[in-house]
C-alpha cells in the first residue's frame, strides 16, 4: 500500500511537490454493442501507489486503462481521479496524467526530440531553453540522450518503450499509467522497464496503473495487484497474497502448465 | 436506412470538427510553422498537376469549340468561350478535383494511421486536441492556397487555348484577337465567383478528409478504406456544391 512518503508528486524537473493523486473505480461497465467488457468492476488506487491490473488478452484492462484518461465512456458506474469525473475536459486540465500506450504511440513524423517537446510547446510550459532542458533531462533519466534526433521509425522496440516514458515523463504528471509495457520485449528489456517504473515511482511518488500480463512485473513492483478475466475482477490484494491465493483461476493463470496430453485449445474447441 | 443514418452521421461529426476546429482560431498565429508546411503541401505540390490539366484543358476547349464554331462563323468568339468556361466552372472545379485526389486522399491517410496506431489518442491524453494542431492548419492553408491554385489554373488555360487558337490550320486566331474576345466577354465577377467556388470546394475537401481520417476505426486496411471514402465523399460533394454555389452565385 502507498506509505506516508507518497502523499505528493514529486516533479522531475523543478522537484516541487503536488498531491499524489487517487483513483476510484465504482461499479464500471462497459459495452461496445452487445459485447461486455466490462462487469461490474470497482477497486481504489491509492496516491503514489504501484497497482497493476493483470488478466488475460481480451479480458478488458486496456479498455478500462481508457476509462481512467477519458479515451472511452462507461456504459455504467463511474470512474473518478482524485474525486473528479475521469471522463470531464476539466480532469484532463487540472490533473496531468500520462498514458504510455502499448505500441509507444510516439508521432512517427516528428524526431524523439519533438515527440518531448510536443506537450511544454503546447502548453506552454517554458521558452525554447527551458523546453530544451526539461526534454533532455527526461531523455537522461530514461539515458536515451543519443536518440534525441532519430525518429521513430530508426528505435528498437525497448527504446520505443523508454522513449514513450520519457514523453510521459515531460508531462510532469500526476498519474502515470502503462499500457503493456513490457509486452514484445526481451527479459532483460522486460526487467528494465519494471525497474523504470518502480524507480519513477520511489523517486517522484507518482500514481501508478500498470496493465499487463507480465507476472514478474507484478510480483516484483506492485504495491496492489488486480486481476480482471472475463470482464470482472476476480482478485485484489498486495503481491504476498497474490503469490498465496489458492484461487484455481489465479493459480492456473500465473503458473500455467503446458499440458502436451491435454492442450487447452483442444478443450476450447469442445 | 442505414446508409441514410450513416450519411447523417457523417454530417454532423463534419460540423462538429468545424466548430472544434474555429474555436481554436486564436491559436492559429502561434501555428505559424504548421500553417506554412500545410501551404507547401496543398498549394506548391499540387501546382505542376494544375498547371498541366489547365493547360490541357484550355487546348481541348479551344480545339473543340473552334471545331464546332467555325460551322457558324463564330470562331473570332473562341477566347470568351474557353475564358468563361474555365473561368466560371472548369478551373475551380478541376482544382478541387485535383485536390480531393492528392491532397484529400494524403490528409485523410495521414489521419487515418494517427488514429489507428494510437497517436490521436496519445494528443487527446495529453490534452491537446487533435482539431487544433491538425485541422486548423490545414483549413487555413486552404484557404488561402485554393485562390491562388484557381488563378494559375485561369491563367495556364487561357494561354492553353490561345496557344492552339494560333497553331491549329481550321482556327488560325492570333493570340491578340483571342484575348480582346476573351476580355469583351467576361467581367471581374465572372473570375470572382470562380474564385468562390475555388474556395468553398477547397474548404469542403480538407474538413471532410479530416474527418473521415479521424473517425477512422479498426487495423491498418481502415487506413485504406477511409482514403478511398475521403476522395469519393469530395468528389461528390464537388459536384453537389457545385450546382448550389453556381446557384446561388448566378
Amino acid at each position: 500500500m502507498a506509505d506516508s512518503c507518497c502523499s505528493a508528486t514529486r516533479n522531475p524537473f523543478t522537484h516541487t511537490e503536488t498531491p499524489a493523486v487517487s483513483v476510484a473505480i465504482e461499479d464500471l461497465s462497459k459495452s461496445f454493442g452487445p459485447l461486455e467488457v466490462l462487469r461490474n468492476v470497482s477497486f481504489k488506487v491509492e496516491p503514489g501507489e504501484i497497482f497493476v491490473l493483470m488478466g488475460p488478452s481480451g479480458s478488458g484492462k486496456s479498455v478500462l486503462l481508457k476509462h481512467i484518461v477519458g479515451l472511452e465512456r462507461p456504459t455504467g458506474g463511474r470512474v473518478t481521479v482524485d474525486g473528479r469525473a475521469a471522463a470531464a475536459e476539466e480532469t484532463r486540465e487540472q490533473i496531468r496524467m500520462a498514458l504510455v500506450f502499448q505500441a509507444g504511440a510516439l508521432f512517427n513524423s516528428m524526431t524523439v526530440y519533438d515527440n518531448l517537446a510536443l506537450y511544454p510547446r503546447e502548453h506552454r510550459i517554458a521558452d525554447e531553453a527551458g523546453i530544451r532542458e526539461k526534454v533532455m533531462r527526461a531523455l537522461q533519466i530514461l539515458s536515451l540522450e543519443n536518440a534525441a534526433e532519430k525518429y521513430p521509425s530508426e528505435l528498437s522496440g525497448g527504446m520505443k518503450k523508454r522513449v514513450a516514458i520519457a514523453r510521459a515523463l515531460v508531462m510532469e504528471p500526476q498519474l502515470m499509467l502503462y499500457d503493456e509495457p513490457t509486452s514484445e520485449l526481451d527479459p532483460v528489456m522486460s526487467a528494465t522497464i519494471s525497474e523504470i517504473i518502480a524507480t519513477l515511482k520511489d523517486q517522484y511518488h507518482v500514481t501508478t496503473i500498470v496493465v499487463s500480463h507480465d507476472r514478474d512485473l507484478a510480483l516484483n513492483i506492485a504495491d496492489r495487484v488486480g486481476i480482471l478475466m472475463g470482464g470482472k475482477l476476480v482478485f485484489l490484494g498486495t503481491r504476498d497474497e497474490l503469490r498465496g491465493s489458492a484461487d484455481p483461476r489465479v493459480v492456473d493463470f500465473l503458473n500455467p502448465k503446458i499440458d502436451l496430453a491435454n492442450p487447452r485449445f483442444k478443450q476450447l474447441e469442445t | 436506412m442505414r446508409t441514410l443514418t450513416r450519411v447523417l452521421e457523417g454530417i454532423g461529426s463534419t460540423l462538429q470538427l468545424l466548430v472544434r476546429s474555429l474555436s481554436h482560431v486564436p491559436t492559429l498565429p502561434r501555428q505559424w510553422g504548421r500553417f506554412i508546411e500545410q501551404c507547401y503541401l496543398i498549394g506548391y505540390t499540387t501546382l505542376p498537376i494544375v498547371a498541366i490539366l489547365s493547360f490541357f484543358i484550355g487546348s481541348v476547349l479551344a480545339l473543340q469549340s473552334g471545331y464546332s464554331m467555325e460551322n457558324f462563323g463564330a470562331k473570332q468568339f473562341i477566347g470568351s468561350l474557353v475564358g468563361l468556361s474555365i473561368a466560371r466552372e472548369l478551373g475551380p472545379v478541376m482544382c478541387a478535383i485535383l485536390l480531393a485526389g492528392r491532397v484529400g486522399s494524403a490528409i485523410a491517410a495521414e489521419l487515418a494511421s494517427m488514429k489507428v496506431y494510437q497517436e490521436i489518442d496519445a494528443l487527446e491524453t495529453m490534452n491537446i486536441p487533435p482539431a487544433r494542431i491538425l485541422v486548423l492548419p490545414r483549413l487555413a492553408a486552404v484557404l488561402v492556397m485554393m485562390p491562388v491554385l484557381a488563378i494559375i489554373a485561369n491563367l495556364v488555360g487561357w494561354f492553353g487555348g490561345a496557344i492552339v487558337a494560333k497553331y491549329t490550320d481550321f482556327i488560325a486566331i492570333d493570340p491578340p484577337a483571342y484575348f480582346a474576345a476573351l476580355r469583351r466577354f467576361m467581367e471581374f465577377k465572372d473570375v470572382l465567383n470562380g474564385l468562390i467556388k475555388a474556395e468553398v470546394f477547397g474548404f469542403a475537401v480538407v474538413l471532410v478528409s479530416c474527418n473521415i481520417g479521424l473517425n477512422t476505426r479498426g487495423g491498418p486496411r481502415e487506413i485504406g478504406a477511409s482514403v478511398t471514402r475521403a476522395v469519393v465523399t469530395s468528389l461528390i460533394l464537388i459536384l453537389v456544391l457545385d450546382y448550389f454555389v453556381t446557384k446561388a452565385l448566378l
